[in-house]
């Protein structure tokens, strides 16, 4: 799966798309291949405020369950419900059916310390 | 196998009770009454009889064949044990009874096993006291955590951390932090198989409340700068735990209380010989030193200048109850049979023969599968499927295939740090010749890794079930039969 | 004694291939400074000798008196069927099902077991078990506290005062408030607990029968609750639940209890049996194991342990909780015996229950200068008020072959004077009778 070159991402494997100061949050496809067949999402709570690097929302597969962090503070504009039912988007198509929930009121500066695609992939290889 | 409520036939039951014998005068009144009744299946006693009979021949037990997990410490129960635990002065015994007036007395021989116990537990471990009380493994863990955040809020310190090795097992983390603690990982010299003590030097300090160490690790070898590690918690007063599972490797050879350690807890349902019950009971008695002995849960059994014992509560530093009584009472019974029977002598043959047999294990296979630690191991050898890997071939596949072969695997995947983890313990109680029908069976295995790795991928072939979708299980979460 | 198979030549073989000269050379990598200090045991006995020996301490026990003390914890009948199926060594030998092909058999029986939990309770989702009823009320405690992120809980006065203490011992590096409601003329105070619930509260904890014997329908405090985001549990005996109102009917989010009652010896404290259901939204909040059925490739049906990614082995310090060994044999027994029992049995048990327990109240009553408490309804339980100290009245029954009842004042200030007296379907008229006629001898000395 090639990593999307128009992405931001961070060292704990999730993904950003930032549009002015909205921003969509999932995990990259080297996480999801690594956790195995998705389970279930705990989406967080729209309205909630999180911050930069912390945990906000856990996903679940029959061999772990990770948090997933947020990659830029922001307040929870939006989260995928379709994941309730359908888990499996994020396995099979992590970068686009399968994100996991939208950010407004983001915190520009924090988009400074992510990886662009080819840094990531760089990353992944070293880990 | 259908489900035991597709057997129900309306009206067909398997106990008859006599007749009630007294006035029915009352009601329980409409209002505290359910609408339906609970729909429990309704069946003959042969009915029931015959579904559990058919379950009973499609699991596996230790009586079954041989049982190499990690850490389990799978060796064989005694059935003396149980016909001691069935004895009716024992399983007829109301727990509230010593509670009652001068109720001592009514339990004299339950209190005298709690109490002898816990006092051959402080032998066999060097202690200075033990509770009888935590009802597994990892309620011994939390326990002994409690009374170390016990012991520091008495002294008035505000320590929040415990250090943990990350080949620990899972529940050493859990409990510590379900405790309160934060809990910091320290790092495992992946050369040595030893925990990296340069590390622990650098992330010990005034906040350090604890470090909980299995010694020998997961990794089954034994830590000789022991002595070192004690040291330096204890500079900081932090409190050394030791986690007992792995004990079978040193009865009579090592005991933590010599080594400086703090608390320990042991568990029964492993090295004690007490059968695992499919997932449960055991029990995970907890052993102090005196520092710490104020702090031990309540109620507490005391000998009395007339030899008679009693229960005693006044400990108004203790941590309260951890129990509803006194432990899993039976589960304890059986341990002090089975230290009864085998006495000094036949402890330390227990951890000899264990440690001799995983050796034995190891040194047959080490051509076959790679060995990440080829040194003396105590009482479990850690393999790796690292040379299978190149086949596509997994520990999960080789597990399976054992299962073919008639045996029960090995732990796979723990401890994390390996890589394709295979951890054995075969215990004292095998015979060589079982051994060496795991180590062909094993061997055997390794070549087809090489020349039929599909077939190896496709096991088990041979039980009433193959690999189950365990993704399926997950998101489905069909954990109630619909009626 | 020794369970040890092998001969010294066979150790000789394994000790070459070992490429060690000696066992003890195995053991070099422990220092000579960190061998005991002392190991000094009892001399190792033979199975004759120690089942004697063992005899001779279970005859020190009183457990042939007439037993009429609960508190939690009953004398019930248990039908021969439940000891000799769960004493298949299948069963009983068997390790944690986490290799699913080999286990299918107490995989199976646990999916049913928790069956029989949801349907008893009436709630959606049942766990593999917990220790025991306290801990399992504990667990559901911490549950409602990460759900809601709270950090108040209300205990209800009628809860066990067992569990009560429990509670607080396990939570008190934690920094969770406590506040507790009295019970008054039997059931829950609504004026004390409706005034203690508010926004900050993570969980109200209460018990059906209560510790008293008293019934009692929650519904109004949970519906309460609810509007204020509050988790409520409801810890239960089972055996009561094949009349009583369950929690389901009730509202409530969580159902605990202990499962003693159901095909588990007394056995003088353990090991005892934590049930725990609970609706199905907060199924990933549960703790301990879980079975669920599936398909393996070829379609057929079976069961694994599901959910793990929750469970300590794997999720570490986040885990839902630590348990790792739970009490899986206990489930099993307590699955048998209502399968024995089966739908009309256990109604039948209840009712003789209730029944006789009602029969004792009778002929208590009419003991003159005692009282029985009956402003409010009871199941199989009920307290008495005597005129002299009832630990000293207990003391007295015992020499006269009886286990009368549980004195109150043992964990209730103010109560000395209160017994409490549990009726089971083991009892006879007769037994009743004489337990009176025995309590009026004491009582008027």
């Amino acid at each position: 799966m090639p990593t999307p070159a128009n992405l931001k991402y961070s060292k704990t494997h999730e993904w950003v798309k930032i549009e002015g100061t909205n921003a969509t949050v999932g995990i990259t496809g080297h996480a999801q291949e690594a956790l195995g067949d998705i389970t279930f999402v705990e989406l967080p709570k729209v309205g909630a405020d999180v911050k930069k690097d912390s945990a906000c929302c856990v996903i679940e597969s029959v061999k772990a369950a990770s948090d997933i962090n947020a990659p830029v503070s922001g307040k929870v504009s939006e989260v995928n419900e379709s994941l309730e039912t359908g888990p499996e988007s994020v396995n099979s198509d992590p970068y686009g059916a399968g994100w996991i929930f939208k950010l407004s009121n983001v915190n520009l500066s924090d988009a400074a310390g992510l990886m662009d695609a080819t840094a990531y992939d760089a990353f992944v290889e070293s880990e | 196998m259908s489900i035991i409520f597709e057997k129900s036939v309306p009206g067909r039951k398997g106990v008859t009770l006599p007749a009630c014998d007294v006035p029915k005068k009352h009601q329980i009144p409409q209002t505290y009454r359910r609408e339906t009744d609970a729909a429990l299946c309704e069946l003959s006693e042969l009915d029931v009889v015959r579904h559990f009979t058919a379950l009973a021949r499609i699991n596996y037990g230790l009586d079954t064949n041989f049982y190499p997990l990690g850490s389990c410490t799978m060796k064989y129960n005694p059935k003396i044990t149980e016909k001691i635990a069935a004895i009716e002065g024992f399983s007829l015994l109301h727990p509230l009874l010593p509670q009652l007036r001068r109720g001592g007395m009514l339990t004299q021989g339950a209190l005298t096993v709690i109490y002898e116990l816990e006092k051959l537990l402080c032998e066999i471990l060097g202690m200075d006291a033990f509770t009888a009380h935590p009802m597994a493994g990892a309620h011994g863990e939390l326990t002994g955590m409690m009374l170390i955040a016990a012991y520091h809020r008495d002294k008035g310190n505000r320590k929040t951390e415990i250090l943990i090795p990350d080949e620990a097992h899972g529940t050493n983390p859990s409990s510590a932090a379900i405790a309160g603690f934060t809990v910091r990982s320290v790092p495992t010299n992946t050369d040595t198989g030893m925990l990296d003590v340069r590390a622990l030097e650098s992330m010990i300090g005034e906040q350090t409340a604890g470090i909980m160490m299995t010694n020998p690790n997961t990794l089954g070898l034994f830590n000789p700068q022991i002595a070192k590690i004690a040291a330096l918690a204890h500079k900081y007063d932090a409190q050394l735990y030791y986690d007992g599972a792995n004990l079978n490797a040193i009865l009579g050879k090592f005991r933590p209380g010599d080594a400086d350690f703090d608390v320990v807890h042991v568990n029964l349902h492993k090295t004690f010989a007490t059968p695992h019950g499919g997932g449960g009971p055991g029990a995970g008695p907890v052993g102090v030193k005196k520092h710490l002995e104020p702090f031990l849960p309540v109620s507490r059994i005391i000998k009395r200048s007339d030899n008679t014992y009693a229960l005693n509560y006044d400990f108004p530093k203790s941590i309260g109850y951890i129990a509803p009584f006194y432990g899993n009472f039976a589960v304890c019974l059986k341990a002090y049979s089975y230290i009864l029977m085998l006495g000094a002598e036949g402890l330390v043959e227990v951890s000899e023969n264990a440690v001799l047999n995983a050796n034995y294990t190891m040194h047959s296979l080490k051509e076959d599968y790679d060995v990440p630690y080829l040194k003396t191991c105590m009482h479990e050898c850690v393999l790796s499927a690292k040379k299978q890997a190149g086949h596509d071939v997994h520990a999960i596949d080789i597990a399976k295939a054992l299962i073919d072969a008639g045996f029960h695997p090995p732990t796979v995947y723990f401890p994390l740090i390996v890589k394709e983890a295979m951890m054995i313990e075969p215990t004292e109680t095998e015979s060589k010749e079982t051994l060496d029908a795991f180590i062909d069976a094993m061997k055997t295995i390794a070549i087809a890794a090489k020349e039929t790795p599909e077939a190896l991928r496709a096991a088990p072939r041979t039980t009433p079930v193959g690999r189950l979708d365990e993704t399926k299980a997950a998101r489905d979460m069909d954990v109630c039969f619909p009626g | 004694m020794s369970y040890i198979a092998n001969t010294e030549s066979q150790r000789r073989e394994m000790l070459k291939v070992c490429g060690a000269r000696s066992i003890d050379d195995l053991f070099s990598d422990i220092p000579e400074a960190l061998r005991p200090k002392s190991f000094s045991l009892p001399k190792g006995r033979s199975e004759l000798e120690i089942y004697s020996y063992f005899k001779k301490l279970a005859g020190q026990n009183y457990s042939h008196l007439t037993c009429f003390v609960g508190g939690g914890f009953y004398d019930h009948f248990i039908p021969a069927a439940v000891d000799a199926l769960a004493s298949r060594s299948e069963f009983y030998t068997a390790y944690t099902p986490y290799q699913p092909e080999l286990s299918q058999g107490i995989l199976q029986a646990i999916y049913e077991y928790q069956t029989d939990i949801c349907r008893l309770t009436g709630l959606d989702v049942s766990n593999a078990s917990l220790y025991d009823g306290g801990t399992a009320l504990y667990e559901a405690c911490q549950m409602a506290v990460h759900a809601t992120g709270r950090r108040k809980v209300i205990m209800d006065g009628g809860i066990n005062p067992i569990y009560r203490k429990m509670i607080r011992s396990y939570t008190a590096n934690l920094s969770i408030e406590f506040v507790e409601t009295p019970v008054t003329h039997g059931q829950s105070d609504r004026k004390r607990l409706f005034e203690a619930l508010d926004d900050c509260t993570a969980a109200v904890l209460l018990q059906n029968p209560n510790f008293f014997g008293v019934i009692d329908d929650h519904s109004d405090i949970v519906k309460k609750a609810h509007e204020l985001g509050i988790v409520a549990v409801q810890s239960v005996y089972p055996v009561a639940l094949a009349l009583l109102k369950t929690p389901a009917e009730q509202g409530f989010d969580i159902a605990t209890g202990e499962g003693q009652s159901l095909g588990i010896p007394l056995s003088f404290g353990g090991p005892y049996l934590g049930f725990m259901a609970a609706k199905k939204a907060l199924v990933r909040k549960m703790p301990g194991r879980i079975v669920a059925r599936t398909v393996d490739a070829a379609g057929r049906p079976g069961f694994v342990l599901s959910l793990q990614a929750r469970e300590q082995h794997i999720r570490r310090e986040k885990a839902t909780s630590n348990i790792c060994s739970n009490e899986a044999l206990c489930a099993l027994r307590a699955h048998i015996h209502l399968s024995m029992l089966g739908k009309e049995g256990l109604k039948s048990v209840a009712q003789l229950c209730f029944d006789k327990a009602h029969y004792a109240k009778e002929r208590i009553k009419a003991i003159p200068g005692v009282k029985v408490m009956e402003s409010s309804p009871t199941f199989n339980e009920f307290t008495v008020k005597l005129p002299i100290d009832a630990g000293e009245c207990v003391g007295r029954m015992v020499e006269l072959g009886f286990a009368a009842g549980f004195p109150l004042g043992r964990y209730y200030e103010g109560m000395e004077n209160y017994l409490l007296v549990a009726v089971t379907e083991k009892r006879t008229k007769y037994e009743i009778g004489r337990l009176a006629e025995a309590l009026e001898a004491v009582v008027c000395q």
